[in-house]
C-alpha cells in the first residue's frame, strides 16, 4: 500500500471506512484518483471477530464519550450511548446485519406525498429513484444482494419460520427471507454463509457483506489507497477562499497530523460528520463549515424502530443461523388510513442470552422477567423498522460541558419522538404481537429501540441551499470541495435499512467527484 | 504465597539506609482472612449443569466480603431475577463480582457493606433468612438506591453472560468454531409446517 505525502494536495482525503466511505474510497480508486482513507478504528478481520457479544461489542462499538437528551427513551436507559455503530475499518458494516431494501419512488418525495405535517421538517429529495436506479442495480451487483442478479434467497432458519407460520395465518402476503447481502452461494471470492447466528458481531465466514473485506482490499489492490487506521480526524481547515485544504488528524499515538487534500469527503456516520464540521468553525464559517443554513446536525433521524420478543410452547432458538434473514413487506407502503404517514418493514430479529437481558426491557426486574428468560430458547422475535418524520430539534451538537480525549467538545444527540413516530410504532408494536399470537404465542412483549443503529440525516441533501446541506451528490452548498459521504445526506429516511442506499449514493458520488475533478472544476 | 518486598536500592547516591521497607500488604494469615468468606452449595440433580459438571458441589471463594454477606448478594440476586431453572452456583458468581469491586474500590464496598446491613435492618434481622415475600419488599423499597443500582446493574453480565447460564438456558454460545448451525439444526423445529420455496428457498450446500 503507497503512502502518500501529508503535503500531497492532489489526494481525495475519504473520513470513515464504511459504506458511504470505504465504497468511495475504492471506486475513485479504481478510477485512478489517489485516496487518502482515514479511519479512527483499528483494523479488524473475520479471524478476529468475537463470537460473543459483550466481548465483541467492546471490539467494535464507537465508545468515545457521547452525551444525550429529548423524550427518547434511549436517553434515559442509555444516556452515554446514543447509538449502535461502529469505530473500526469497514465501520458499521462490520456490525449491521446486511437487509438491503430500495426506497419507494415516493421515498424520495416525502414532502409532496405526506403534506404538510405539523412539527416535522419534511423535504423532498433533490433526486428521484429513476435517477438512482442503475447505482442500486451496480449495488446489488457489489454487494451480492439476494434475490437480485440471479442470486437465490437464504434458507430461513427457526425464527423466520415462526414469523411466516404467524404472518400468512394473519393474511400477510410477503414474507419471505428478504433481500440480503449475504452470500447464499459462494461468490466474489467468499464463501456462503454458515448460519452463525452472530452477523451482528463481525462475520466470521465473511458471507456477509462488508467494505472491511471487500471494497478495501480491491482499493488496495489498485495501488492508489493509502488507508490509514486509528487515525482519527479533529478538524477540517479551510483558506482564505473558503475552499477545503486538508485535515487534521490524530494518529495511532495521538500524535497531531496534518494531511493535505484537494478534496474532502466526510463519512464518519451521521453523528461524528456534523460533529466535524461543527468542531472546524473558523473565523470565516463561525457556525461551522457548509452551515449558512444552520441545518448542520439538525434533522437526526433513527428510524421508528421497536421489536417484538414472543415466547411459545415448544422451542425456538432463534439465535440459530442469520439474525436477520426475514421479512414481511406488506406494511412498508404508505398507507395514511392506519394512522401515520410513511410505512414501516418487519424482519426477523434474535438477541444472544447475554443482550435479551440487557435489551429485551431496559432496567426491568422480578418474577415476570425472570419467567420471560426461563422462556429463552422458546422465544422468536422481530425487529420493526419504519420512517420517522425529520424535526429541526433534534439534532447533533457540541456538548461544551463534556470534553473527549484530545479535549474537543462531545456530540449531544437530542430527540424527541414525533405523534407520527409514536402512532406508527404502536401500530407495528400491535401487529408484530398479532403475528406472533397467530403462531401460537403464550406472551408477546413490547422491547422499546435499542441505542440507534440507523442514524441519518443530519447534513442533508436538498435543493435550495437555505433547507440543506449538501446537494444531490452530496457536494456541500458552500463549499464546492466538501463532500458528505454518509447516511447523513438523507433528505428524509424512509422505512429502509439505509446501507444499501448509502452505497448507492456513494457510486454515483465518486462518478460525480471524478469527473469534476476532470474538468478541473474541484 | 507472600510476596518479598524491599531491598535496598543499588544506586550510590541514594540515602536509604537499606533496611526492608514495612509493607501495607495483609502478610499475617489473620489479616489475609479477615473479611473473607467462602460461599458452598450443591448443583440440584435434575439441572441441566448436573449432567455437565464434573462435580455436584460448588464453592466460590471471597476476599473481602464475609460469608453472611455474600450470601445477602446471592438472595438479593435471586430476588431481582428470579429463576425455576437458575442455579445458585450461578447467583454466587454475583457475590464474587461485586466483592471483586468491592476489593478495587472502597467507595464500592461502603455502598456494598452498608447495603446489606440495610436489607438486613428492614428484613428485621437476617435478609438471608426471610421468607422470599419479605425479600422482594426489602428490595422493591430499595429501589433506584445507588446499591440497588450497583447490584441490579452487576446481575445482567453476572447472572447471564457464563457458560452456566447458556447450558440453564439453552444457548449455545459461540459458534464459528462448531461450524455454525447450517448443520446443526438452525431450520430444526418441527411443531410448524416449512415455508415454501420461494419464501425459503433450500440451502446451498
Amino acid at each position: 500500500m503507497p503512502s502518500f505525502d501529508m503535503n500531497d494536495n492532489s489526494v481525495v482525503v475519504v473520513i470513515g471506512s464504511g459504506a458511504g466511505g470505504g465504497t468511495l474510497a475504492n471506486e475513485l480508486c479504481q478510477k485512478g484518483v489517489k485516496v487518502v482513507l482515514l479511519e479512527a478504528g483499528a483494523r479488524q478481520s473475520s479471524a478476529t471477530f468475537i463470537n460473543d457479544e459483550w466481548a465483541s461489542f467492546s471490539q467494535l462499538a464507537w465508545l468515545d464519550t457521547r452525551t444525550t437528551s429529548g423524550n427518547w427513551r434511549v436517553a434515559k436507559d442509555f444516556s452515554g450511548l446514543p447509538a449502535w455503530i461502529c469505530k473500526t475499518v469497514g465501520g458499521t458494516t462490520t456490525h449491521w446485519a446486511g437487509a438491503s431494501l430500495r426506497f419507494h419512488p415516493y421515498e424520495f418525495k416525502a414532502r409532496t406525498t405526506y403534506g404538510e405535517i405539523k412539527g416535522a421538517n419534511l423535504l423532498d429529495w433533490p433526486l428521484t429513484l429513476k435517477e438512482l436506479e442503475p447505482y442500486y442495480a451496480r449495488a446489488e451487483d457489489k454487494m451480492g444482494v439476494t434475490r437480485t442478479h440471479g442470486i437465490p434467497g437464504l434458507p430461513g432458519n427457526n425464527n423466520f419460520k415462526v414469523m411466516y407460520a404467524g404472518a400468512t395465518k394473519l393474511g400477510y402476503k410477503e414474507c419471505h427471507t428478504g433481500r440480503m447481502a449475504i452470500n447464499s452461494r459462494p461468490r466474489a471470492g467468499r464463501g456462503s454463509c454458515l448460519q452463525l447466528g452472530f452477523c451482528f458481531q463481525g462475520c466470521k465466514s465473511g458471507a456477509k457483506w462488508s467494505t472491511l473485506y471487500t471494497e478495501i482490499p480491491k482499493a488496495e489492490a489498485t495501488g492508489k489507497l493509502d488507508l490509514r487506521p486509528q487515525s482519527h480526524v479533529v478538524k477540517i481547515e479551510h483558506n482564505d477562499a473558503g475552499k477545503v485544504t486538508g485535515v487534521v488528524y490524530r494518529d495511532s499515538k495521538g500524535a497531531e497530523q496534518r494531511q493535505k487534500a484537494r478534496v474532502v469527503c466526510v463519512a464518519g456516520n451521521s453523528i461524528e460528520t456534523p460533529r466535524l464540521l461543527l468542531l472546524s468553525a473558523s473565523s470565516k464559517y463561525p457556525d461551522g463549515l457548509a452551515n449558512s443554513s444552520g441545518q448542520v446536525g439538525r434533522n437526526y433521524m433513527r428510524h421508528m424502530t421497536g421489536s417484538v420478543y414472543a415466547v411459545f410452547k415448544q422451542e425456538v432458538h432463534m439465535y440459530r443461523g442469520t439474525t436477520m434473514a426475514g421479512i414481511i413487506l406488506d406494511e412498508g407502503p404508505n398507507n395514511p388510513k392506519r394512522g401515520f404517514v410513511g410505512g414501516y418493514e418487519m424482519e426477523t430479529l434474535s438477541l444472544g442470552l447475554p443482550f435479551m437481558v440487557a435489551f429485551l426491557n431496559p432496567g426491568e426486574w422480578g418474577a415476570d422477567f425472570g419467567w420471560a428468560i426461563d422462556n429463552y430458547a422458546n422465544m422468536a422475535g422481530m425487529w420493526l423498522v419504519g420512517e420517522d418524520m425529520p424535526r429541526e430539534t433534534n439534532r447533533v451538537t457540541l456538548n461544551t460541558s463534556v470534553k473527549d480525549q484530545w479535549g474537543n467538545p462531545v456530540p449531544n444527540v437530542h430527540f424527541d419522538d414525533h405523534d407520527n413516530d409514536i402512532a406508527m410504532r404502536n401500530h407495528a408494536y400491535k401487529q408484530g404481537e398479532a403475528v406472533y399470537q397467530a403462531a401460537g404465542a403464550v406472551k408477546t412483549y413490547r422491547t422499546p429501540p435499542y441505542p440507534s443503529t440507523h442514524n441519518l440525516g443530519t447534513c442533508r441533501m436538498s435543493t435550495k441551499p437555505g433547507d440543506g446541506v449538501c446537494n444531490k451528490y452530496g457536494q456541500t452548498h458552500d463549499i464546492k470541495n466538501l463532500f458528505i459521504s454518509d447516511g447523513s445526506q438523507f433528505t428524509t429516511g424512509g422505512a429502509e435499512n439505509p446501507t444499501l442506499t448509502i452505497v448507492t449514493l456513494a457510486i454515483r458520488q465518486a462518478e460525480y467527484i471524478s469527473g469534476q475533478m476532470s474538468k478541473r472544476a474541484i | 504465597m507472600i510476596p518479598i518486598i524491599g531491598t535496598a536500592p543499588e544506586s550510590g547516591t541514594c540515602s536509604e539506609p537499606g533496611a526492608v521497607r514495612k509493607s501495607d500488604l495483609p502478610l499475617t494469615r489473620r489479616e489475609f482472612l479477615r473479611g473473607s468468606g467462602v460461599l458452598t452449595g450443591t448443583l440440584a440433580a435434575s439441572s441441566v449443569l448436573a449432567t455437565l459438571a464434573p462435580s455436584h458441589t460448588w464453592a466460590v471463594e471471597l476476599g473481602t466480603l464475609s460469608q453472611a454477606e455474600g450470601d445477602a448478594l446471592m438472595k438479593m440476586g435471586r430476588t431481582l431475577y428470579p429463576s425455576a431453572k437458575l442455579q445458585d452456583a450461578v447467583y454466587a458468581l454475583l457475590a464474587k463480582d461485586l466483592d471483586a469491586d468491592a476489593a478495587k474500590s472502597p467507595d464500592t464496598l461502603k455502598t456494598l457493606r452498608d447495603g446489606i446491613a440495610e436489607l438486613d435492618k428492614s428484613a428485621g434481622g437476617s435478609f438471608a433468612n426471610a421468607s422470599a415475600a419479605k425479600q422482594l419488599e426489602v428490595v422493591k423499597a430499595m429501589d433506584g438506591t445507588p446499591f440497588f443500582n450497583a447490584v441490579r446493574g452487576k446481575c445482567i453480565t453476572s447472572l447471564y453472560n457464563n457458560e452456566m447460564a447458556f447450558a440453564t438456558f439453552g444457548y449455545e454460545g459461540a459458534a464459528y468454531d462448531k461450524g455454525g448451525y447450517i448443520m446443526r439444526g438452525f431450520q430444526d423445529i418441527k411443531w410448524l409446517p416449512d415455508p415454501p420455496k420461494s419464501a425459503s428457498p433450500p440451502t446451498g450446500r
